[in-house]
């Protein structure tokens, strides 16, 4: 039951363009129609799911403050933590290069589909956000941390692929001429976020 | 050269701005806008770190191997947003709590990427240095923008000042709660944008 409500929590409360606004470069970027969108949104939540409880182990046994302990009683008192920063974004741009190479060689499809995104994840702050908000939110197990995981990605993917079908039903109204392109999208993503933020009471 | 020099230094201020005109580095822009101080904080650290590492990698870019260089960017980019992270621990702790994730943020923030790939690895460390900082500060003069009218309109300050006077609210006048919000700053980043362009025509979209 926790779980679920942690997912649904990620989803919809805490959701990572409309409260926090991780990842906006590339979803404002890549947004123009719903079919390169999806491809993104799909790659996020992949990506997600095998960074954070990676990320989330070294965490819990390497960085944070006497997790080395394990290594014998002399190491209880040593504080990584202020590493984290480099190691979670080596862990990233490793992994995402490690995924990109085993999608190639087991699903060419897949690859073709996701191919130019993946090495753009790499960069993407939903990805390191992720990681650096779980470290703040101290989750207790690994469960914890893989169903935040995924909840965050499917908030990411629904946000994208929403806003890249207004933008598709938007490119045939009468914008003005200033506004066109950036600026209503701006005001498109604040008035979405305005819908979101109806969640935001629902304790669960 | 000294039109380059000016140029480098000029146009991240307007018509190359890196929020409003190229689009980068919109995430943390939004986020600690809600007050004058934590935005100020962050475009500075900004500034250092786009400056800084543009800086290190210019110096390095003969001799980076052009498949890794991805890597040993992050690398450096991360080196420097942990200095200016320590430093501001050390010194303004509860500015570094408001801010929270979004110094760490800094790291896959595009501006500095961005300035790194198309201005660091091209030209000399000092040149690019400057088009560092100054993209940092085109960076936090938006970030001032947003965050002034959302202090002043959201909680009736600036800086934590009192500004409107306390007559104006016993006459009834109630701080817009809807401005501390979230979605309120990208509908003020919206019409920046909208003033901008309306302003300098050459940058409408067809």
């Amino acid at each position: 039951m926790e779980y679920i409500s942690l997912f649904v929590k990620s989803i919809f409360v805490d959701n990572m363009i409309f409260a926090y606004f991780l990842g906006m470069c590339s979803y404002l970027a890549v947004s123009k129609n719903v079919k390169t969108a999806s491809g993104l949104g799909v790659a996020v939540i992949f990506v997600l799911l095998v960074t954070l409880p990676v990320n989330y182990l070294l965490n819990e046994f390497v960085l944070s403050p006497g997790a080395l302990k394990w290594l014998g009683p002399q190491f209880a008192n040593v504080d990584l933590s202020f590493l984290s920063f480099i190691i979670f974004i080596a862990v990233i741009a490793a992994i995402t290069q490690i995924v990109e190479m085993v999608v190639e060689k087991f699903s060419p499809s897949l690859y073709s589909a996701l191919g130019i995104y993946l090495p753009l994840i790499a960069v993407n702050c939903a990805i390191l956000g992720g990681s650096l908000f779980m470290q703040q939110k101290d989750f207790s197990n690994l469960g914890e941390a893989t169903v935040y995981a995924l909840g965050s990605g499917v908030g990411w993917f629904l946000a994208i692929v929403t806003l890249a079908a207004i933008r598709e039903k938007m490119s045939y109204s009468n914008v003005p001429a200033p506004l066109k392109g950036l600026g209503i999208t701006f005001i498109t993503v604040g008035l979405m976020g305005m819908a979101f933020m109806t969640f935001m009471g629902i304790s669960l | 050269m000294n039109a380059k020099l000016k140029e480098t230094i000029l146009t991240p201020l307007s018509m190359g701005n890196p929020i409003t005109v190229l689009v980068l580095g919109i995430c943390s822009a939004l986020a600690v806008t809600v007050q004058l101080k934590g935005a100020m904080v962050m475009g500075l650290s900004v500034m250092v770190v786009t400056g800084m590492s543009s800086f290190v990698v210019s110096m390095m870019r003969k001799t980076i191997p052009n498949r890794v260089r991805i890597i040993i960017q992050l690398v450096v980019v991360s080196l420097m947003v942990i200095l200016v992270d320590q430093l501001l621990k050390a010194y303004s702790y509860g500015i570094e709590k408001q801010l929270s994730v979004y110094v760490g943020l800094i790291i896959t923030n595009c501006i500095v990427m961005g300035r790194i790939e198309a201005f660091g690895l091209a030209n000399k460390p000092v040149l690019s240095l400057l088009d560092g900082i100054s993209n940092g500060a085109g960076y936090a003069i938006i970030l001032i923008v947003v965050a002034f009218f959302r202090e002043l309109l959201g909680s009736g300050t600036l800086f934590g000042i009192q500004i409107i006077p306390q007559a104006f609210y016993n006459a009834g006048y109630m701080n817009n709660g809807l401005v501390i919000l979230p979605p309120m700053a990208l509908i003020l980043l919206g019409c920046i944008v909208w003033v901008q362009r309306s302003i300098q025509k050459e940058l409408q979209e067809k």
